[in-house]
């Protein structure tokens, strides 16, 4: 079961960066490309669990601030060569507000 | 203008000497290369598994026709050079292309001996120098057929190999009664011949070649007082001959080879020769080692830098035949002075024999058994003592400990289990897995499979010796010139002019002038980009935090839970108890689960969480403490010891110079991180030779040292000067991290730095010119104006500033409705 929620505006994320959105189960990063896009993951990478919003996000990626590896924001598919994958969240943005599909228990 | 370089000859010699001359001076000379070979630059040593059919073309090419063009080096392939009018300066090859030059190589390499007797212009007798012999002789191939291999030496065999593996009947002849007798000693060349006759190699020794016979296509060979025997195909292999026909025409020096000084000119100052084609202080090699070694110093000339110089090599040689591991190296015949130790086991076909003279390894022959080849050569080079170790040399280094070889040879030894990186708990067998089923050919793309030695990179050495053991003779150590990313096209140099030439000073420009692949770069490039546009432009250039690794953005170390680490600033190691008090209350304030002495006399806070960071900094800086670069790319910490103030041994007052030095260099950003120390006395207690820049007080002032590095592989320290006043140390301390500023790789540790540009380039530009030192020294000041900022003194002025820390939104976690 989801819902959607308003967890802030686009402005509150500096361009090529991400916050955290503290949610029920999960800490989910939202980040924000340098074209404005938006995308929301599982702040977890699945190599060894280190903070995605931490990382440096280039194009439409982000690199892992632990072990470098780099993480697709549309799909949260590990680039090759490394394997693996996290969550998204589904994210919409009205008049600049960022709503998010997060999950609850 | 630029200078016109000229290279006559595209081989391996010559066309290495460009490769490191544009390592380090990329933009100095406009280059030409005539080659009479219709190929680029290919590995002539793989030309035996090219015969083999092991390998194409394409897979011993070393620079294909690309590597020229992005280098902007124009090339004449197939097109050899029929004279060089010196008066002109100018090089005119045979088609009549012309070129001139300001500075000219030589790199004509040798040519194959051809012996004179009857019938060697009949087809089917061919020499093994090159693609067109190797293609000759897969013409005149064949399964079943004969063929003869004139000549016992390291060429001939492999020849012989070659035709072997082609299914052909080899009949190797040979002048002498000993194989490759110029490597080896009768026995190890007895034990030779007799593993290749187990592999239906035949041999007749100690036996001339009278004739070639035949009508158009060879028949076969004739010997002398000997029968006839049948052959298809014959191959000369009797040695060769330097390549120095075109330098006698020019009337340029020669004896046996283009006579050369240490600097590899001729005896015209503007041509240098490199290579086969080279005579040098009396000596003509035909193995690549030495080729290699003069390239660098030839680069080092032209590059205008003059101050590395060849001395002569000492060659070991391999035999590259699959499944007979062989080396060589020095002088193994003993004369009376010389000592031989020996070991031979038959059964195992293992033979081992060191030569010594006055306790020093003189040569070396190893059969069967060769792990320890690399390290025999080591103490020959250097000449080491071996007095203590002498009753256990013949076993190999593995039986010595770990005498700080660290892991030499240890690849084929270890077993599949065994752990290689222990960072990322890689094994030996998934990294021999990935090489195999993944064709990986370089220690990057290994990283990029398996992990393996992409963290603290101390096993680097240990994944290139597994990457060699595995590939074989398909490994090449060669370091390349790289591009900076996979997106950015251009190596560090070049990226670091483009940002100075054409004043950079934000990231978008310099990815967009760079054309950049990939939108806006990648985590390799940006933080790259970063620190070159801040170090070239300070005062001018925005710093970029996106482009920081989160360390440097937030000035806190990211441990594996997410959390973080905070040390503040302890000038020196000295702490006031009120700063003691301060740390302890926030430790208990946050409570921070654990408060540790770090390596650099800090106190380390763990476990910080994010959001509590800019409080945590907030309440230490009311102490006065600064929280800042802690953990970047920048000046970490001047560890001291207590000089003359308390200890009865201090020659100087070593703790307050270290803690000057801090509070000068703090905050500046560096290629990498930075490690000072300060020792009052040569006991050296602050372990100054293990920092990048180490101080060390002696009873008549200050010795300085430089490269040091205690961490990944340690480098003790190499010594740049004495100086006796505080002032001196200051400006070449200034000067020295300067310099390492301006000119080394983002990510190079001045270890690395030193290495590659050599000690007598830093001492050239710091020690020796006193206007210079005094230059760089006011550069760097001028720079820490702009520098040397708190910035949890920042953040907490600015509420924007700290927004980053917390989340940007916290949901109730027994429900979303409440929200």
């Amino acid at each position: 079961m989801s819902e959607w929620i308003e967890v802030g505006h686009i402005e509150d994320i500096p361009r090529l960066s991400a916050r955290v959105v503290r949610a029920e189960a999960v800490d989910v990063a939202v980040f924000r490309t340098a074209r404005d896009e938006i995308f929301a993951l599982r702040d977890r990478c699945p190599h060894k669990s280190g903070p995605l919003s931490q990382g440096i996000v280039h194009g439409s990626r982000v690199t892992c601030p632990l072990h470098n590896l780099v993480l697709e924001l549309t799909d949260g598919r590990v680039a090759p060569p490394d394997e693996g994958c996290t969550e998204t969240y589904p994210v919409k943005t009205e008049d600049g507000k960022i709503w998010v599909l997060l999950p609850r228990n | 203008m630029k200078s016109k370089l000229v290279l006559v000859g595209n081989g391996m010699a010559g066309v290495r000497v460009l490769e490191e001359l544009l390592k380090i001076a990329p933009d100095m000379y406009e280059i030409t290369v005539f080659g009479s070979e219709p190929y680029g630059n290919y590995n002539r040593i793989l030309l035996s598994s090219l015969l083999a059919g092991e390998k194409t073309v394409d897979d011993i090419m070393l620079n294909g026709d690309r590597w020229y063009a992005e280098n902007g080096i124009r090339l004449y392939k197939g097109r050899e050079v029929a004279e060089i009018d010196r008066r002109n300066r100018r090089v005119v090859s045979a088609d009549g292309t012309a070129a001139e030059y300001d500075r000219l190589i030589l790199a004509t390499g040798s040519v194959p001996i051809v012996l004179s007797v009857p019938g060697k212009e009949l087809k089917g007798v061919v020499t093994f120098r090159d693609i067109r012999d190797v293609n000759a002789m897969r013409e005149y191939a064949g399964k079943g057929k004969r063929a003869v291999v004139i000549g016992g030496g390291l060429l001939g065999l492999e020849a012989a190999h070659g035709l072997m593996q082609l299914g052909m009947h080899v009949t190797v002849i040979h002048l002498m009664n000993t194989l490759m007798e110029r490597q080896l000693d009768p026995v190890a060349g007895g034990i030779l011949k007799e593993s290749l006759e187990k592999r239906g190699m035949k041999f007749l020794m100690a036996t001339a070649t009278e004739a070639f016979v035949g009508e158009d296509q060879l028949q076969g060979v004739c010997l002398k007082d000997g029968p006839e025997i049948l052959a298809d195909l014959a191959v000369m292999a009797v040695g060769i001959r330097p390549n120095i026909d075109l330098a006698r025409k020019a009337h340029i020096h020669c004896e046996r080879g283009v006579v050369v000084n240490d600097t590899l000119q001729t005896y015209d100052g503007r041509v240098y020769a490199v290579g086969e084609c080279v005579q040098h202080r009396g000596q003509v090699y035909g193995l690549v080692a030495p080729l290699f070694a003069q390239a660098k110093v030839c680069a080092n000339h032209l590059a205008e830098l003059g101050y590395a110089r060849y001395e002569g090599s000492v060659v070991s040689a391999k035999l590259k035949v699959t499944g007979i591991e062989l080396f060589s190296a020095g002088d193994f015949s003993g004369d009376k002075a010389a000592e031989e130790i020996t070991m031979m086991d038959r059964t195992r076909g293992v033979y081992k024999k060191i030569v010594l003279e006055d306790n020093r390894v003189r040569g070396i022959v190893l059969y069967g058994d060769t792990v320890d080849g690399s390290w025999y050569y080591q103490l020959l080079q250097d000449g080491t003592d071996v007095g203590n170790i002498r009753g256990r040399l013949m076993f190999g280094q593995s039986h010595l400990g770990d005498s700080g070889h660290g892991g030499k040879n240890a690849a084929a030894a270890m077993s599949d289990g065994a752990e290689v990186c222990g960072c990322n708990g890689v094994r030996k067998g998934d990294i021999v897995k990935a090489i195999v089923s993944k064709g990986l050919f370089t220690l990057d793309d290994v990283r990029a499979h398996t992990k393996a030695s992409a963290s603290c990179g101390s096993c680097t050495g240990l994944v290139e010796q597994i990457l060699a053991f595995t590939l074989g003779g398909e490994y090449s150590e060669t370091a390349k010139v790289k591009p900076l990313c996979k997106c950015i096209g251009h190596t560090h140099g070049e990226v670091r002019h483009a940002v100075k030439k054409h004043r950079l000073t934000s990231i978008r420009s310099a990815l967009d002038y760079l054309e950049c692949r990939t939108p806006d770069g990648c985590h390799v490039c940006r933080p790259a980009l970063n620190y070159y546009i801040i170090s070239t432009w300070p005062g001018e250039a925005m710093d970029d935090p996106q482009s920081r690794f989160v360390n440097e953005r937030i000035h806190a170390n990211i441990q594996k839970d997410g959390s973080f680490s905070v040390a503040p600033r302890i000038w020196g190691g000295v702490a006031k108890p009120d700063e003691l008090r301060a740390i302890a209350d926030a430790a208990e304030k946050y409570r921070v689960p654990m408060v540790k002495f770090t390596g650099g006399q800090r106190l380390g806070l763990f476990g910080v969480r994010k959001e509590d960071l800019p409080r945590v900094w907030g309440d230490l800086n009311k102490a006065g403490l600064i929280s800042g670069y802690a953990y970047g790319k920048a000046l970490r910490t001047v560890k001291t010891c207590v000089g003359t103030e308390w200890c009865r041994f201090g020659v100087q007052d070593s703790t307050s110079l270290g803690i000057k030095l801090e509070k000068l260099t703090w905050g500046s950003w560096m290629p990498h991180k930075f490690k000072m120390a300060v020792s009052g006395c040569p006991r050296n207690c602050a372990e100054a030779t293990i920092k990048d820049f180490g101080v060390v007080a002696v009873e008549s002032g200050w010795e300085l040292r430089v490269g040091g590095n205690g961490g990944v592989k340690i480098r003790p320290t190499d010594l740049l000067c004495k100086v006796t006043t505080e002032q001196e140390v200051i400006e070449h301390c200034c000067a020295f991290i300067q310099l390492y500023r301006e000119e080394a790789h983002y990510l190079e540790r001045t270890s690395t730095w030193i290495e590659r540009m050599g000690l007598a380039y830093v001492k050239i530009w710091t020690v020796e010119d006193p206007g210079n030192r005094r230059e760089l020294a006011r550069r760097f000041r001028e720079s820490q104006r702009f520098a040397q900022k708190d910035p949890w003194a920042e953040c907490a002025a600015d509420p924007e500033k700290s927004r980053e820390f917390v989340p940007i939104k916290q949901l109730n976690r027994a429900g979303y409705s409440h929200v």
